[in-house]
């Protein structure tokens, strides 16, 4: 459903992304894995649109989106929940939901109730100012906004970084079941345990370049643990 | 005493019409942080708007260029963010030049188009004569202004273009990512944001006459205005245009008018010593 090939990207000269090629199928969890700077988030605002490819293609669905605007791939159906539990610290936590669904294609208001299925810790805060709102909430809220655009896949960067453990278990388990759901997710984590217990296929990235890839049972060994080591 | 009563409706309109100008200001500046120094000619060309309009309308030639001129205003602030502003983002310096050179440029066409020497406009006769010391005139401006402030936050805070507006100033990338198009709300801002300066150009028609160089007059007021009000801070901006006015008539009225210009300068001057955010500040967890 989604496929990169040979994507190259980068800030200004410096070059990031060294022809990066990796595949989402339908349903599928990917989780891309490694050491800080190799270019995990890069990766990610390169498939959305927020830097452009300077080589290589991104194809969602059958359709070359590589320079597309992140509106636009938005409305095909990529949902993006970018590093660091960013919102719209501003609205409160249904204006951030609803600003978010009234940009949607489908603008179905049944997709509010749907996300905060997914995330009924946000139900009694949505009056509050998004900004005002735990780093844990703020996270659960992003998730919940990416999802009322009812995306056909899901792109998290680090959902559970920086989150106290009480919400990182219940956000782990919310992937588990839009995963198991049917959704498709591409996922960046740091963590290998986390990476074993949810991920169908993963690859790794190092200095730019993919270096592993392969199913779960090959993340156990060595090498793997060399690749992801501080 | 008297003398010092009469002078408030002075006061008060002048604030009224620098709170129209800074309004539009609060999105074009505080929000996307562009310094448009064409902003004035907008207000110029709301003023012309009315001038020509009394051809038609005759003597109520104000009140049909109100809607009007919002229109003309916007659409030459749309043409320039699409032609020229949108390709300098987050190049604060060269917007300033480039909108500094449209200003001239919108000056010297009216001057070609107008004539150099002012022309005046004719208020309605029901906006003659007042109640004691308040003119009619006068007390429909700040009404005006009053109506566009409450216009403006119901935009903002009650309908879904406005909550995208503030989604956008907040965090722009965030609200690519999540599917808003970011490129036609900065299009819709700077639309409202110049239209709202061609009705503080109808406005001024009111009390006074209009010239190429009438926008010239109240731009740096303006963006003190939103500079001293905090940017994007509607709160603020009411309340900094409100002092300014007063503080301008006021020193003028003792003094002169140059002398006044220098006291309301080093008054902000002061005051940013003190206050460099402003009167208020967004202030939030995350944008710590």
């Amino acid at each position: 459903m989604l496929s990169v090939r040979s994507l190259e990207a980068g800030y200004g000269r410096a070059r990031v992304l060294f022809g990066v090629s990796f595949d989402v199928e339908p349903g599928r969890l990917v989780c891309v894995m490694g050491r800080n700077g190799v270019g995990k988030t890069t990766l990610l605002n390169t498939v959305m649109g927020v830097l452009p490819a300077t080589a290589g293609t991104v194809t969602f669905e059958g359709r070359d989106v590589t320079r597309l605007r992140p509106h636009e791939r938005v409305r095909l159906g990529l949902g993006y929940v970018p590093q660091g539990h960013e919102t719209f610290p501003q609205l409160s936590v249904m204006g951030n939901l609803l600003v978010t669904l009234e940009a949607s294609p489908h603008k179905d208001p049944g997709a509010l109730d749907e996300a905060l299925e997914v995330f009924p810790r946000l139900k009694p805060l949505l009056k509050r100012r998004a900004g005002f709102l735990s780093g844990g909430q703020q996270q659960q809220l992003a998730m919940a906004r990416a999802l009322v655009t009812r995306p056909k896949l899901l792109i998290l960067d680090e959902p559970t970084e920086g989150i106290q453990p009480s919400i990182v278990q219940e956000i782990e388990e919310a992937i588990e079941r839009l995963h198991a759901s049917g959704l498709a997710v591409l996922l960046v984590e740091q963590y290998l345990d986390l990476a074993l217990r949810l991920a169908d296929r993963f690859f790794i990235l190092d200095a730019g370049h993919v270096v592993r890839a392969g199913g779960a049972e090959e993340l156990r060994g060595e090498e793997v643990h060399r690749l992801l080591a501080v | 005493m008297e003398a010092i009563v009469n002078q408030l409706p002075i006061g008060l309109s002048i604030g009224a019409v620098l709170l129209l100008i800074a309004l539009g200001l609060t999105f074009t500046f505080g929000q996307m942080g562009v310094i448009n120094m064409a902003h004035g000619e907008f207000i110029m060309a709301g003023a012309y708007t009315a001038y020509l309009l009394q051809d038609w309308a005759g003597r109520q030639a104000v009140i049909v260029a109100l809607p009007v001129a919002f229109g003309v205003a916007g659409l030459m602030g749309l043409v320039l963010e699409r032609a020229a502003i949108r390709h300098f983002y987050g190049r604060p310096l060269d917007t300033l030049l480039l909108t500094w050179g449209v200003s001239l440029v919108l000056q010297q066409a009216a001057r070609d188009l107008f004539g150099a020497p002012n022309v005046q406009v004719q208020a309605p006769s029901w906006l003659q004569g007042g109640i004691g010391i308040l003119p009619y005139n006068r007390l429909f401006i700040m009404a005006l202004a009053i109506g566009s402030v409450v216009a403006v936050w119901a935009y903002m805070s009650r309908t879904s273009q406005g909550r995208r507006m503030r989604a956008v100033m907040q965090n722009r990338q965030l609200a690519a990512v999540m599917g808003i198009n970011t490129g036609r709300v900065d299009q819709r801002t700077f639309f409202i944001g110049s239209g709202l300066a061609g009705i503080a150009g109808v406005a001024l028609t009111l009390i006074g006459p209009v010239g190429p160089a009438l926008g010239t007059y109240y731009i740096v007021d303006a963006f003190l205005v939103v500079v001293a009000g905090g940017l994007g801070q509607l709160r603020g901006a009411v309340i900094a245009a409100v002092a300014l006015g007063l503080l301008n008539s006021y020193a003028e009225f003792w003094t002169n008018a140059s002398l006044a210009k220098v006291i309301v300068f080093v008054a902000i001057i002061a005051f940013l010593q003190v206050r460099p955010q402003g009167l208020f500040v967004l202030r939030s967890r995350a944008l710590t």
